[in-house]
Protein backbone atom coordinates (compact mmCIF):
# COMPACT_ATOMS: atom_id res chain seq x y z
CA UNK A 1 0.00 0.00 0.00
CA UNK A 2 3.32 2.11 1.07
CA UNK A 3 4.34 2.06 -2.63
CA UNK A 4 0.55 3.31 -4.46
CA UNK A 5 0.44 6.25 -2.75
CA UNK A 6 1.94 8.58 -0.05
CA UNK A 7 0.93 6.94 3.19
CA UNK A 8 -1.31 9.36 5.54
CA UNK A 9 -0.38 9.77 8.86
CA UNK A 10 -2.44 7.44 9.82
CA UNK A 11 -1.75 4.88 7.69
CA UNK A 12 2.59 5.32 8.21
CA UNK A 13 1.56 4.59 12.06
CA UNK A 14 -0.75 1.90 11.49
CA UNK A 15 1.74 0.42 9.40
CA UNK A 16 4.32 0.49 11.82
CA UNK A 17 2.13 -1.05 14.32
CA UNK A 18 1.13 -3.94 11.99
CA UNK A 19 3.18 -7.15 12.48
CA UNK A 20 3.73 -9.61 9.43
CA UNK A 21 1.34 -12.40 10.14
CA UNK A 22 0.72 -15.63 8.37
CA UNK A 23 -1.87 -17.88 8.28
CA UNK A 24 -5.24 -19.17 7.07
CA UNK A 25 -7.85 -16.82 5.80
CA UNK A 26 -11.22 -17.82 6.22
CA UNK A 27 -11.11 -16.29 1.93
CA UNK A 28 -7.55 -15.81 0.69
CA UNK A 29 -6.73 -18.70 2.03
CA UNK A 30 -3.07 -19.48 3.38
CA UNK A 31 -0.76 -16.82 2.86
CA UNK A 32 0.43 -13.18 4.66
CA UNK A 33 -2.04 -11.01 5.80
CA UNK A 34 -2.39 -7.69 4.50
CA UNK A 35 -3.76 -5.13 6.61
CA UNK A 36 -4.83 -5.01 10.68
CA UNK A 37 -8.30 -6.15 9.47
CA UNK A 38 -7.15 -9.35 7.54
CA UNK A 39 -4.78 -10.25 10.38
CA UNK A 40 -7.64 -10.31 13.13
CA UNK A 41 -9.56 -12.87 11.10
CA UNK A 42 -7.30 -15.32 10.61
CA UNK A 43 -7.96 -15.71 14.38
CA UNK A 44 -5.74 -18.04 16.57
CA UNK A 45 -4.30 -19.92 14.17
CA UNK A 46 -1.79 -17.34 12.76
CA UNK A 47 1.94 -16.38 13.23
CA UNK A 48 3.81 -13.07 13.68
CA UNK A 49 6.59 -13.94 11.71
CA UNK A 50 8.61 -10.81 12.44
CA UNK A 51 8.41 -10.92 16.12
CA UNK A 52 9.19 -14.71 15.71
CA UNK A 53 11.96 -13.93 13.58
CA UNK A 54 13.23 -11.12 16.10
CA UNK A 55 12.26 -13.05 19.01
CA UNK A 56 14.54 -15.94 18.31
CA UNK A 57 17.23 -13.98 16.96
CA UNK A 58 17.98 -12.34 19.46
CA UNK A 59 17.90 -15.13 21.90
CA UNK A 60 19.99 -16.92 19.68
CA UNK A 61 22.38 -13.88 19.39
CA UNK A 62 21.69 -14.00 23.97
CA UNK A 63 23.22 -17.88 23.72
CA UNK A 64 25.64 -17.13 21.44
CA UNK A 65 27.14 -14.58 23.15
CA UNK A 66 27.36 -16.18 26.48
CA UNK A 67 28.04 -19.70 25.19
CA UNK A 68 31.61 -18.56 23.84
CA UNK A 69 32.10 -16.24 27.03
CA UNK A 70 31.07 -19.78 28.87
CA UNK A 71 33.57 -21.84 26.37
CA UNK A 72 36.39 -20.05 27.06
CA UNK A 73 35.64 -19.05 30.81
CA UNK A 74 38.49 -19.83 32.87
CA UNK A 75 39.31 -19.07 36.45
CA UNK A 76 42.23 -16.75 35.28
CA UNK A 77 42.42 -13.25 33.97
CA UNK A 78 39.23 -12.93 32.48
CA UNK A 79 38.96 -11.12 28.87
CA UNK A 80 36.93 -8.75 27.86
CA UNK A 81 34.12 -10.82 26.25
CA UNK A 82 34.50 -12.94 29.50
CA UNK A 83 34.51 -10.23 31.89
CA UNK A 84 31.49 -8.24 30.35
CA UNK A 85 29.09 -11.44 30.47
CA UNK A 86 30.73 -12.03 34.21
CA UNK A 87 29.59 -8.57 35.64
CA UNK A 88 25.67 -9.56 34.31
CA UNK A 89 26.02 -13.05 35.55
CA UNK A 90 27.10 -11.60 38.85
CA UNK A 91 24.79 -9.20 39.13
CA UNK A 92 22.11 -11.73 38.09
CA UNK A 93 23.50 -14.17 40.35
CA UNK A 94 23.21 -11.28 43.08
CA UNK A 95 19.50 -10.44 42.71
CA UNK A 96 18.67 -14.43 42.68
CA UNK A 97 20.77 -14.80 46.03
CA UNK A 98 18.85 -11.84 47.46
CA UNK A 99 15.24 -12.66 46.82
CA UNK A 100 15.53 -16.44 46.27
CA UNK A 101 16.50 -18.61 49.11
CA UNK A 102 15.02 -22.51 48.27
CA UNK A 103 17.99 -25.13 46.32
CA UNK A 104 17.01 -24.51 42.72
CA UNK A 105 19.38 -24.98 39.40
CA UNK A 106 16.65 -23.04 37.34
CA UNK A 107 16.05 -19.96 38.68
CA UNK A 108 19.18 -18.22 38.08
CA UNK A 109 19.14 -19.52 34.40
CA UNK A 110 15.72 -18.79 34.29
CA UNK A 111 16.21 -14.96 35.27
CA UNK A 112 19.49 -14.60 33.20
CA UNK A 113 17.70 -15.50 30.11
CA UNK A 114 14.92 -12.94 30.61
CA UNK A 115 17.13 -10.10 31.82
CA UNK A 116 19.12 -10.55 28.59
CA UNK A 117 16.99 -11.58 26.24
CA UNK A 118 14.57 -8.72 27.24
CA UNK A 119 16.86 -6.34 27.25
CA UNK A 120 17.96 -7.28 23.86
CA UNK A 121 14.26 -7.51 22.78
CA UNK A 122 13.65 -4.06 23.86
CA UNK A 123 17.02 -2.84 22.49
CA UNK A 124 15.60 -2.79 19.32
CA UNK A 125 13.34 -0.16 20.24
CA UNK A 126 16.50 1.69 19.60
CA UNK A 127 16.96 1.00 16.16
CA UNK A 128 15.15 4.31 14.27
CA UNK A 129 12.09 2.89 13.50
CA UNK A 130 12.02 2.94 9.57
CA UNK A 131 15.31 1.97 9.35
CA UNK A 132 14.89 -1.97 9.17
CA UNK A 133 11.08 -1.71 7.88
CA UNK A 134 12.07 0.13 4.84
CA UNK A 135 14.96 -2.37 4.16
CA UNK A 136 12.57 -5.57 4.26
CA UNK A 137 10.15 -3.59 2.31
CA UNK A 138 12.34 -3.11 -0.69
CA UNK A 139 12.81 -6.77 -0.77
CA UNK A 140 9.17 -7.32 -0.46
CA UNK A 141 8.41 -7.77 2.95
CA UNK A 142 5.23 -5.30 3.74
CA UNK A 143 5.26 -5.22 7.37
CA UNK A 144 7.92 -5.52 10.07
CA UNK A 145 8.04 -5.14 13.65
CA UNK A 146 11.01 -5.34 14.66
CA UNK A 147 10.71 -4.66 18.42
CA UNK A 148 9.22 -8.34 19.57
CA UNK A 149 8.23 -6.84 23.69
CA UNK A 150 5.71 -4.77 21.45
CA UNK A 151 3.93 -7.67 20.61
CA UNK A 152 1.62 -8.73 23.40
CA UNK A 153 1.94 -12.42 22.03
CA UNK A 154 5.67 -12.22 22.84
CA UNK A 155 5.39 -10.52 26.53
CA UNK A 156 2.23 -12.68 27.36
CA UNK A 157 4.37 -16.17 26.31
CA UNK A 158 7.08 -15.30 28.21
CA UNK A 159 4.78 -14.38 31.09
CA UNK A 160 2.63 -17.72 31.10
CA UNK A 161 5.84 -19.70 30.32
CA UNK A 162 6.97 -18.02 34.06
CA UNK A 163 3.17 -18.83 35.62
CA UNK A 164 3.24 -22.64 34.53
CA UNK A 165 6.78 -22.66 36.43
CA UNK A 166 4.60 -20.86 39.23
CA UNK A 167 2.26 -23.43 39.10
CA UNK A 168 4.66 -26.38 38.98
CA UNK A 169 6.43 -25.63 41.70
CA UNK A 170 3.83 -24.76 44.15
CA UNK A 171 2.81 -28.20 43.65
CA UNK A 172 5.88 -29.84 43.29
CA UNK A 173 7.00 -28.08 46.49
CA UNK A 174 4.25 -27.43 48.69
CA UNK A 175 1.82 -30.39 47.59
CA UNK A 176 -1.60 -29.97 45.66
CA UNK A 177 -2.72 -29.67 49.78
CA UNK A 178 -0.57 -26.74 50.52
CA UNK A 179 -0.93 -24.89 47.42
CA UNK A 180 -4.62 -25.29 47.89
CA UNK A 181 -4.24 -24.05 51.47
CA UNK A 182 -2.38 -21.33 50.83
CA UNK A 183 -5.22 -20.26 48.50
CA UNK A 184 -8.38 -21.04 50.20
CA UNK A 185 -6.78 -19.68 54.15
CA UNK A 186 -5.53 -16.70 53.29
CA UNK A 187 -5.87 -13.59 54.07
CA UNK A 188 -9.17 -14.00 56.17
CA UNK A 189 -8.98 -17.15 58.43
CA UNK A 190 -10.82 -17.47 61.43
CA UNK A 191 -10.80 -20.35 64.23
CA UNK A 192 -13.98 -20.92 64.51
CA UNK A 193 -14.72 -23.95 61.63
CA UNK A 194 -17.57 -22.72 60.21
CA UNK A 195 -16.51 -19.05 60.24
CA UNK A 196 -14.07 -20.44 58.04
CA UNK A 197 -16.09 -22.22 55.88
CA UNK A 198 -17.40 -19.09 54.77
CA UNK A 199 -14.04 -17.45 53.99
CA UNK A 200 -12.68 -20.20 51.92
CA UNK A 201 -14.76 -19.03 49.22
CA UNK A 202 -13.70 -15.37 49.65
CA UNK A 203 -10.24 -16.64 49.96
CA UNK A 204 -10.25 -18.58 47.01
CA UNK A 205 -11.74 -15.85 44.75
CA UNK A 206 -9.11 -12.97 46.12
CA UNK A 207 -6.17 -15.60 45.67
CA UNK A 208 -7.50 -16.63 42.45
CA UNK A 209 -7.80 -12.99 41.21
CA UNK A 210 -4.03 -12.06 42.85
CA UNK A 211 -2.87 -15.48 41.64
CA UNK A 212 -3.71 -14.86 37.58
CA UNK A 213 -2.96 -11.22 38.05
CA UNK A 214 0.64 -11.82 38.17
CA UNK A 215 1.68 -13.22 34.82
CA UNK A 216 -1.14 -10.72 33.48
CA UNK A 217 0.74 -7.40 34.82
CA UNK A 218 3.48 -9.21 34.17
CA UNK A 219 3.24 -9.15 30.17
CA UNK A 220 1.44 -5.81 30.32
CA UNK A 221 3.32 -4.65 31.99
CA UNK A 222 6.25 -4.56 29.55
CA UNK A 223 3.96 -4.66 26.69
CA UNK A 224 2.45 -1.30 27.41
CA UNK A 225 6.20 0.60 28.42
CA UNK A 226 7.59 -0.58 24.83
CA UNK A 227 4.66 -0.08 23.02
CA UNK A 228 3.89 3.61 24.27
CA UNK A 229 8.04 4.31 23.53
CA UNK A 230 7.57 2.64 20.05
CA UNK A 231 4.62 4.52 19.26
CA UNK A 232 6.44 7.94 20.47
CA UNK A 233 9.16 6.86 18.22
CA UNK A 234 7.00 6.75 15.52
CA UNK A 235 5.08 9.69 16.35
CA UNK A 236 8.55 11.63 16.75
CA UNK A 237 9.61 10.58 13.37
CA UNK A 238 6.38 12.30 11.82
CA UNK A 239 8.51 15.12 12.34
CA UNK A 240 10.16 17.04 9.51
CA UNK A 241 13.85 15.29 9.42
CA UNK A 242 15.76 17.98 10.91
CA UNK A 243 13.60 18.99 14.16
CA UNK A 244 13.46 14.87 14.86
CA UNK A 245 16.85 14.69 16.96
CA UNK A 246 15.34 17.86 19.18
CA UNK A 247 13.15 15.33 20.57
CA UNK A 248 14.31 11.46 19.19
CA UNK A 249 17.45 11.96 21.53
CA UNK A 250 16.08 12.81 24.96
CA UNK A 251 13.68 9.83 24.73
CA UNK A 252 16.40 7.76 23.00
CA UNK A 253 18.01 8.40 25.81
CA UNK A 254 15.50 8.36 28.58
CA UNK A 255 14.30 5.24 26.87
CA UNK A 256 18.03 3.64 27.72
CA UNK A 257 16.83 3.80 31.06
CA UNK A 258 13.40 2.27 30.31
CA UNK A 259 14.80 -0.73 28.54
CA UNK A 260 16.88 -2.04 31.28
CA UNK A 261 14.55 -0.90 34.06
CA UNK A 262 11.82 -3.00 32.37
CA UNK A 263 13.64 -6.27 31.91
CA UNK A 264 15.41 -6.09 35.58
CA UNK A 265 11.50 -5.84 36.47
CA UNK A 266 11.14 -8.69 34.55
CA UNK A 267 13.61 -10.46 35.88
CA UNK A 268 12.79 -9.39 39.31
CA UNK A 269 9.13 -10.17 39.54
CA UNK A 270 9.66 -13.64 38.09
CA UNK A 271 12.48 -14.13 40.54
CA UNK A 272 10.07 -12.91 43.32
CA UNK A 273 7.65 -15.47 41.69
CA UNK A 274 9.62 -18.27 41.66
CA UNK A 275 10.78 -17.68 45.33
CA UNK A 276 6.99 -17.38 46.26
CA UNK A 277 6.08 -20.87 44.70
CA UNK A 278 9.46 -22.08 46.04
CA UNK A 279 8.19 -20.86 50.07
CA UNK A 280 5.23 -21.97 52.34
CA UNK A 281 4.07 -18.31 54.42
CA UNK B 1 -2.72 -7.09 19.02
CA UNK B 2 -4.61 -10.35 18.46
CA UNK B 3 -3.73 -13.20 20.76
CA UNK B 4 -2.22 -15.74 18.23
CA UNK B 5 0.20 -18.88 17.80
CA UNK B 6 3.22 -16.27 18.58
CA UNK B 7 1.93 -17.05 22.19
CA UNK B 8 3.34 -20.61 21.75
CA UNK B 9 6.00 -20.22 19.53
CA UNK B 10 7.37 -17.75 22.31
CA UNK B 11 6.93 -20.17 24.84
CA UNK B 12 8.37 -22.86 23.27
CA UNK B 13 11.46 -20.76 22.16
CA UNK B 14 11.55 -19.14 25.73
CA UNK B 15 12.07 -22.63 27.53
CA UNK B 16 14.58 -24.13 24.62
CA UNK B 17 16.76 -21.34 25.80
CA UNK B 18 16.13 -21.08 29.31
CA UNK B 19 16.87 -25.32 28.92
CA UNK B 20 20.00 -24.12 26.59
CA UNK B 21 21.16 -21.40 29.40
CA UNK B 22 20.76 -23.81 32.34
CA UNK B 23 22.76 -26.62 30.66
CA UNK B 24 25.28 -24.83 28.65
CA UNK B 25 25.83 -21.06 29.67
CA UNK B 26 25.43 -21.03 33.37
CA UNK B 27 27.65 -24.19 35.30
CA UNK B 28 30.72 -23.42 33.16
CA UNK B 29 30.23 -19.51 33.85
CA UNK B 30 29.77 -19.62 37.44
CA UNK B 31 31.82 -22.73 37.86
CA UNK B 32 34.73 -20.43 36.52
CA UNK B 33 33.63 -17.69 39.01
CA UNK B 34 33.43 -20.03 41.92
CA UNK B 35 37.08 -20.79 41.13
CA UNK B 36 38.42 -17.43 40.89
CA UNK B 37 37.14 -16.78 43.93
CA UNK B 38 38.63 -19.61 45.64
CA UNK B 39 42.22 -18.87 43.93
CA UNK B 40 41.75 -15.36 45.14
CA UNK B 41 40.90 -15.91 48.71
CA UNK B 42 44.39 -18.74 48.56
CA UNK B 43 46.17 -16.08 47.30
CA UNK B 44 45.36 -13.24 49.98
CA UNK B 45 45.87 -16.19 52.29
CA UNK B 46 49.13 -16.49 51.29
CA UNK B 47 49.94 -12.68 51.22
CA UNK B 48 48.98 -12.10 54.19
CA UNK B 49 51.18 -14.94 55.44
CA UNK B 50 54.26 -13.78 53.34
CA UNK B 51 53.76 -10.36 55.34
CA UNK B 52 53.38 -12.26 58.65
CA UNK B 53 56.98 -14.40 57.65
CA UNK B 54 58.34 -11.12 56.60
CA UNK B 55 57.57 -9.44 59.85
CA UNK B 56 58.98 -12.18 61.68
CA UNK B 57 61.96 -12.04 59.71
CA UNK B 58 62.36 -8.37 60.15
CA UNK B 59 61.87 -8.77 63.90
CA UNK B 60 65.01 -11.61 64.18
CA UNK B 61 67.08 -9.47 61.78
CA UNK B 62 66.58 -6.32 64.38
CA UNK B 63 67.98 -8.65 66.89
CA UNK B 64 70.22 -10.02 65.46
CA UNK B 65 71.36 -6.62 64.48
CA UNK B 66 71.60 -5.91 67.79
CA UNK B 67 73.33 -9.01 69.18
CA UNK B 68 76.19 -8.00 66.75
CA UNK B 69 76.28 -4.33 67.61
CA UNK B 70 76.54 -5.33 71.31
CA UNK B 71 79.46 -8.30 70.15
CA UNK B 72 81.19 -5.83 68.10
CA UNK B 73 81.17 -3.39 71.12
CA UNK B 74 82.71 -6.13 73.64
CA UNK B 75 85.13 -7.23 71.02
CA UNK B 76 86.32 -3.57 70.98
CA UNK B 77 86.34 -3.23 74.82
CA UNK B 78 88.06 -6.38 74.67
CA UNK B 79 91.01 -4.91 72.15
CA UNK B 80 91.46 -1.26 73.70
CA UNK B 81 91.80 -3.11 77.12
CA UNK B 82 94.20 -5.60 76.11
CA UNK B 83 95.46 -2.54 74.19
CA UNK B 84 96.03 -0.90 77.42
CA UNK B 85 97.57 -4.11 79.17
CA UNK B 86 100.07 -4.09 76.74
CA UNK B 87 101.27 -0.14 76.83
CA UNK B 88 100.86 -0.88 80.79
CA UNK B 89 102.96 -3.99 80.10
CA UNK B 90 105.52 -2.58 77.77
CA UNK B 91 106.06 0.53 79.99
CA UNK B 92 106.84 -1.06 83.40
CA UNK B 93 109.25 -3.51 81.18
CA UNK B 94 110.96 -0.60 80.00
CA UNK B 95 110.98 0.66 83.64
CA UNK B 96 112.54 -2.34 85.22
CA UNK B 97 114.86 -2.39 82.21
CA UNK B 98 116.06 1.35 82.17
CA UNK B 99 116.34 0.99 86.46
CA UNK B 100 118.47 -2.49 85.76
CA UNK B 101 120.59 -0.60 83.28
CA UNK B 102 120.68 2.42 85.39
CA UNK B 103 121.58 0.45 88.52
CA UNK B 104 124.65 -2.06 86.36
CA UNK B 105 125.80 1.12 85.09
CA UNK B 106 126.10 2.62 88.77
CA UNK B 107 127.86 -0.38 90.16
CA UNK B 108 130.19 -0.20 87.78
CA UNK B 109 130.97 3.23 87.94
CA UNK B 110 131.32 2.50 91.70
CA UNK B 111 133.57 -0.52 91.28
CA UNK B 112 135.75 1.33 89.17
CA UNK B 113 135.77 4.36 91.79
CA UNK B 114 136.80 1.92 93.97
CA UNK B 115 139.58 0.20 91.88
CA UNK B 116 140.76 3.75 90.77
CA UNK B 117 140.87 4.57 94.71
CA UNK B 118 142.70 1.43 96.08
CA UNK B 119 145.16 2.09 93.15
CA UNK B 120 145.12 5.65 93.96
CA UNK B 121 145.92 4.07 97.57
CA UNK B 122 148.81 1.73 96.37
CA UNK B 123 150.42 4.77 94.69
CA UNK B 124 150.18 7.01 97.34
CA UNK B 125 151.63 4.45 99.86
CA UNK B 126 154.58 3.43 97.20
CA UNK B 127 155.04 7.89 96.79
CA UNK B 128 155.00 7.95 100.49
CA UNK B 129 157.75 5.22 101.43
CA UNK B 130 159.91 6.41 98.55
CA UNK B 131 159.39 10.28 99.51
CA UNK B 132 160.22 8.43 103.63
CA UNK B 133 163.57 6.40 102.01
CA UNK B 134 165.01 9.06 100.69
CA UNK B 135 164.76 11.25 103.88
CA UNK B 136 165.69 8.71 106.25
CA UNK B 137 168.03 6.70 104.30
CA UNK B 138 167.91 2.91 103.67
CA UNK B 139 166.46 2.16 107.13
CA UNK B 140 163.21 1.83 105.66
CA UNK B 141 162.31 -0.98 104.26
CA UNK B 142 159.34 -2.04 103.07
CA UNK B 143 158.39 -5.09 104.60
CA UNK B 144 159.33 -3.85 108.24
CA UNK B 145 156.91 -0.57 108.00
CA UNK B 146 154.41 -1.78 106.09
CA UNK B 147 152.17 -1.66 108.61
CA UNK B 148 152.71 2.17 109.28
CA UNK B 149 152.06 2.57 105.47
CA UNK B 150 149.20 0.85 105.11
CA UNK B 151 147.46 2.52 108.27
CA UNK B 152 149.09 6.09 106.51
CA UNK B 153 147.64 4.97 103.54
CA UNK B 154 144.04 3.95 105.15
CA UNK B 155 143.84 7.70 106.22
CA UNK B 156 143.72 8.84 102.78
Amino acid sequence: MASSHAPTTTEYIQHHLQNLVVGFHPENGFGIAHGAKEAAEMGFWALHLDSMFWSIALGALFIWIFKSAAEKATSGVPGGLQNFVEMIVEFVDGNVRETFHAKSEVVAPLALTIFVWVFLMNLMDLIPVDLIPRMTEAVGIPYMKVVPSTDVNITLGLSLSVFALMIYYSFKVKGAGGFFKELAFQPFNSPNIFVQLIFVPINLLLEGVALLAKPISLALRLFGNMYAGELIFILIALLPFYAQWLLSVPWAIFHILVITLQAFIFMMLTIVYMSMAHESH
Amino acid sequence: MNLNLTLLGQAISFAIFVIFCMKYVWPPIMGALRERQAKIAESLAAAEQGAQRREEAEAEIATMLQDAKAQAAEIVAAAQKRANEMVEDSKSTARTEGERLLAAAQSEIEQEVIGARESLRKQVGSIAIDGARKILGSEVSADAHSKVIDDLVGQI
